[in-house]
Formats: C-alpha cells, structure tokens, sequence
C-alpha cells in the first residue's frame, strides 16, 4: 500500500507528517510506503497511492483523486492520525 | 603496517570524503541506532545516498539555465544579478563543500542536543531542509576563512555555531509563535526568524488600531502559488522575459543573440523562455533530491532526539503558522514581494555603484515562505497593516541581507546564487566578518563568543520574557476586545430599538 503526505514543498511538514503516520502504522502493524510529496506533484503521486495525507487548504486543491484524501488538522496529534487512518484503512 | 595506512587512506579519500556516501552512512548509523530492521536500514542509507547524487543533477541542469541568464544581466546592467534560492545554492556548494558539511551536520545535531539537555532552550529544531543549509553555509563561509588545510577545524567550529543557532532562533521567536497558534505545544524553527520577529515588532509599532486579516474575505484566485513549481517557473519566465527584451533594446542585435546562440528574434526571446523554465525544471530535481535525503535522514535524527530530550519542544518549518493566518500568507507574500522590488531598486541606483552589492532578483518562493511567514507574525500584533507593514520588512531583509552576504561567500559569490532567507543573510555575515582578519586564531575566539553570547541572551530571554508569559501587542489585544466589547453593546442597542419598534405593532395588532 502507498500513502503520500503533502505539503507545499514537500520538504517541510509533510516530511513531519510521513514520520508521525510512519509511527502510527508502524502501531497499528500495518505494512506501507509512506512518501512526501510537493503539492506540485501529489496530483500525479495520488493515482497510484491508496491514501493522501494532508492539511484542509491543500485536499482542495488535490481534488478529485482515485486514492482516499484525508484531512489532517494537526500533523503532530498521533491519536487524530490514528483514528483517521484507522477508519480509512482497509480491514 | 603499511596496508592499514593504505586502506584508511582508501576509506578516508574514496568513501568519507564522498558527500553522497556519507550521508547514507549516517542515515543507516541513525537508523541502527534506533534498532531498525536491516532492510530499512540498507534500504534509507542507499536513499539518502542517491538524494545526494539527484541534487546534483539538479545543480547542473540549474547551472546551465542560470549562466546565460547571468551573461545577459551583466551585459545591460554591468553588475551581477543574483536569484538567491536556498536549494540552488546549497546543491551548487554540495559538490565542493558536501562532506565537509555533512560532518557539520551531524555534529551540529549533537551539540544542539546537548545545549537542549542542559540549557533553558528546550527546543529540537526539526527542519531538516535548514539544517542541512545552514550545515553548508557555515562551511562555505569557515573553509573561506579559515583556508583550505584547517578542514578538521571548519568542522569543529561550524558544528558549534549550528548547534547555538538551531536552538536560539525559535527561543527568539517564541513569545509571538505562542500568540499565534495559542498554546506553548510547538515552535518555530526557521532560518527565516529574523524576518518574522521584525515582523511581529513593525506589526506592534503600526497596527496598533487595526483589525485582523482574518475578517477579510480573499480571492482564492493566487492560492496556485504555493505550489512551487508554478511559483518558480512564474518568476523565472518573468525574470527571464525583463532581460531578454532589455537585451534587444540596450544590446547590438548579435550580441544579445550570441547568449543563447540563436539566430533571430524570435528564436531569441523562445530560447530565453525555455531556459527560464530549464531552471524550474533543475529546481524541481533539487527538491527531489532533497526530499528523498530528508525523508529519511529527519526520522532517524528525531528518534535520537526524543530518546535524548524528552519532553523538548519540536522546533517547525514556518508553513505550520499558515493555517492560523490564511489572509495575512498572502498579504505578506504580496507585501514582502513588493518589499524585494524596491529593494532591487534600491541595489541598482545606489547601493550596487557604492558598495559592488550585487542585484538581488526576487525568487517568488522565499518571498512566499518567508514573506507568508512575517505576514502571520505581523498580523499577530498588528493586523492588516501588521501584516502588510511586517511582510514589506521582510522583503527588504531578504533582498539586502543576502547582497551582503554574497561579499563573504568568496568564489561560491559568482555562482547566481545566494541563500535567501534572513537568518543565513545576518549569521553568515556576521561570522564571515568575524573571520576577516585571516588569522584562524582570533576567527576562533570571535566565532566562539558569537556563539557564547548567543545562547546566554537567548537563555535570559527564554526565562525572563518566554517562561514569563509575555504577549506581544497586548495593548492592541485590549483594544480589539474595548471594539468588540462596543460592537456587542450597538448590537444589543439595535435588538433593543428594533424590540421597541416592534412592540407598539404587537399591541395595535392586540
């Protein structure tokens, strides 16, 4: 599976974004590739990534992507991760 | 023994001294460090490694844009023109100075650790992008100072330096971060700081009656230039179109063709325009190589730091502010571009002929980062006009900060890059100054003090102005709340007449 974090360089928070999904995967024993990503590319990154993560400003402008865009409003806030990324992945 | 000395010689030359290799030994040590699996481990450290080789590509590709570029500015304008962009310079140094700076930067971390374990300054500066340019700044600027055969000591010092600077800048920030996003959970840490603390005081000196950005509704029509590849191929083409069409005008027709080898107008103006996007194109692979290092180096740094520091605050990348302050990114983007402008003006008509400063062009991506950053600080304090007054501050800072700076980059000065953002400019200087005497003994002491001097001041500020609670722009917070206190009061006037007018109806009605 193929997760990518997006943020406005994609060298900043979204770095900081992998890490703490990274985490929290790495809790919930789940196996994936997490990537950050500039919001330049996330558009193309999204079509073969199942789930993009990012802050509310950004997932407008991704739009309408195949993969599963959530909003994350604290990229710091492990539990906020973990419930959404629970919710959204597949059992 | 003699096959010892020929085997470290072998590692010292073909494998420590190589930057690339370096940088993927030290992500794998940080990744075993934090017990790892060994496919993680191989699979990050070859990462790291290939970043490194990426930006390199991307140094050359953005080489071959910014040269003609270079080339015609110095003919119409005789002086040089520079478009300071953090990523193209450190990706230009990284060939030269690469190892040395990588050696930097994992000391640097180590002693920021330390000064956070046992000073008040509380913070682990997380911004991993920065680091790495501050590593290679402070290499730049030691190994001109300090000569090419003192290596050991350009580590030694710039280590020290990086460590100081990484955990007094967000401490310096700190009391207007914690206005801005309301709790004391996280900090600032950007080489950006000295931009958004003049910010925050431009805000506080002229805002003082002024209404938050926030109660503005915007177009949403520039939110496309925070993608950076859209933003940098703008400004570029835009740069590019100014001197290809003063080319024409200034220059006899051949000359102006020979830098790009065309053959007519058209072929001219078409030949400049794909350079300009060549450029956004080299600046893209750069972001690549740096992300692909960084996703992996910063994770490995962090696991140490939080087994090393607990309880430390994380020190952030500026866009963490964007989100409490949309309006005021883009009025301080706007604000700090305008800033750039003048200043570029500025550079041509006086300070370039009096002091050879070289022209600083505005890179639309500094101006939005760090421009959108001062926007929020000003706005914090000084609302709108905080925000518009703070972000022009900023543009100046970023325009004349870096036209010094060029002066003590020694031959890196003629590349068509600088670094952009304020604290590279005021730091960079100040230790390349302190350098100036050419004996590496008194460069030692001074730099010493310098960074001695840094980490009291901050530690005094930290526990007499930060752990005190202090708020900036208190007295505006007090008039915001005497406006909204009286807009209540005219609301419930209002409800009250219109209560009046009613009720002699009702009673007709009855």
């Amino acid at each position: 599976m193929k997760i990518v974090a997006v943020c406005g360089m994609g060298i900043g928070t979204s770095v900081l974004l992998k890490m703490n999904a990274e985490k929290v995967l790495r809790t919930l024993g789940v196996d994936a590739d997490v990537e950050a990503a500039d919001i330049g590319v996330a558009r193309g990154m999204a079509r073969d990534a199942q789930i993009v993560l990012t802050s509310e400003e950004f997932a407008s402008e991704i739009g309408d992507v195949p993969a599963q865009v959530i909003v994350i409003d604290n990229f710091f806030d492990l539990e906020e991760i973990t419930t959404k990324l629970k919710a959204a992945l597949p059992e | 023994m003699e096959w010892l000395v020929v085997v470290l010689n072998f590692i010292g030359q073909q494998i420590l001294n190589v930057p690339a290799y370096l940088v993927g030994i030290i992500t794998a040590i940080g990744l075993i460090a934090l017990k790892r699996p060994a496919g993680a481990v191989i699979g990050g450290g070859l990462k790291a490694a290939l970043g490194f080789l990426i930006l390199g590509a991307g140094a050359g590709v953005v080489v071959g844009s910014l040269t003609p570029l270079g080339n015609l500015i110095l003919l119409v304008t005789g002086a040089q023109g520079v478009i300071p962009t953090n990523e193209v310079i450190t990706a230009l140094a990284s060939v030269e100075y690469g190892a040395t700076s990588a050696y930097v930067l994992t000391l640097g971390f180590v002693v920021m650790l330390a000064l956070a374990r046992f000073t008040p300054l509380k913070y682990v500066f997380l911004t991993g992008h920065h680091m790495v340019f501050m590593a290679l700044l402070l290499s730049v600027v030691l190994s001109v100072g300090f000569g090419p055969d003192l290596n050991w000591l350009v580590v030694l010092i710039g280590a020290l330096l990086l460590g100081v600077i990484m955990v007094v800048m967000p401490a310096f920030a700190h009391p207007w971060t914690k206005k801005i996003t309301g709790d004391d959970t996280i900090a600032i840490g950007h080489f950006g700081t000295l931009g958004y603390i003049a910010a925050g005081a431009a805000g506080q000196a002229t805002g003082q009656k002024s209404h938050s950005t926030e109660k503005i509704n915007f177009p949403q029509g520039l939110k496309f230039l925070r993608d950076s590849m859209v933003a940098t191929a703008i400004s570029m083409v835009l740069i590019y179109m100014v001197f290809a069409v003063w080319g024409l005008i200034a220059l006899p027709q051949q000359e102006a063709f020979d830098v790009f080898g065309s053959a007519d107008t058209g072929a001219y103006i078409m030949a400049a325009f794909a350079q300009a996007l060549q450029f956004g194109v080299g600046v893209a692979i750069i972001l690549y190589g740096v992300r692909t290092i960084l996703g992996e180096l910063v994770p490995a740094f962090q696991g140490i730091a939080e087994k090393v520091v607990p309880g430390a605050k994380p020190a952030l990348d500026i866009p963490l502010v964007f989100p409490f302050a949309a309006n005021a990114v883009l009025i301080g983007f706007l604000a700090s571009f305008l800033g750039g402008l003048i200043s570029l003006a500025l550079l041509a008509v006086w300070l370039g002929p009096v002091f050879g400063l070289a022209l600083i062009l505005p890179g639309m991506v500094p101006h939005f980062f760090t421009g959108g950053g001062a926007g929020v600080y000003g706005n914090a304090t000084g609302g709108r006009r905080g925000a518009a007054i703070g972000g022009f501050v900023n543009g100046v800072l970023i325009t004349i900060l870096p036209a010094i700076l060029l002066l003590v980059l020694g031959e890196l000065g003629f590349a068509n890059s600088t670094f952009g953002d304020a604290d590279f400019g005021w730091f960079g200087t100040l230790i390349g100054v302190s350098l100036l005497t050419g004996v590496p003994a008194i460069g030692v002491v001074l730099t010493v003090v310098i960074a001695v001097v840094l980490v009291v001041v901050a530690s005094i500020f930290q526990i007499r102005v930060v752990n005190t609670g202090w708020t900036p722009g208190a007295k505006r917070d007090a008039w915001l709340a005497s406006e909204a206190e009286k807009a209540e009061a005219e609301k419930a006037a209002e409800k009250a007449a219109a209560k009046d007018a009613a009720a002699p109806a009702v009673e007709t009605k009855a």
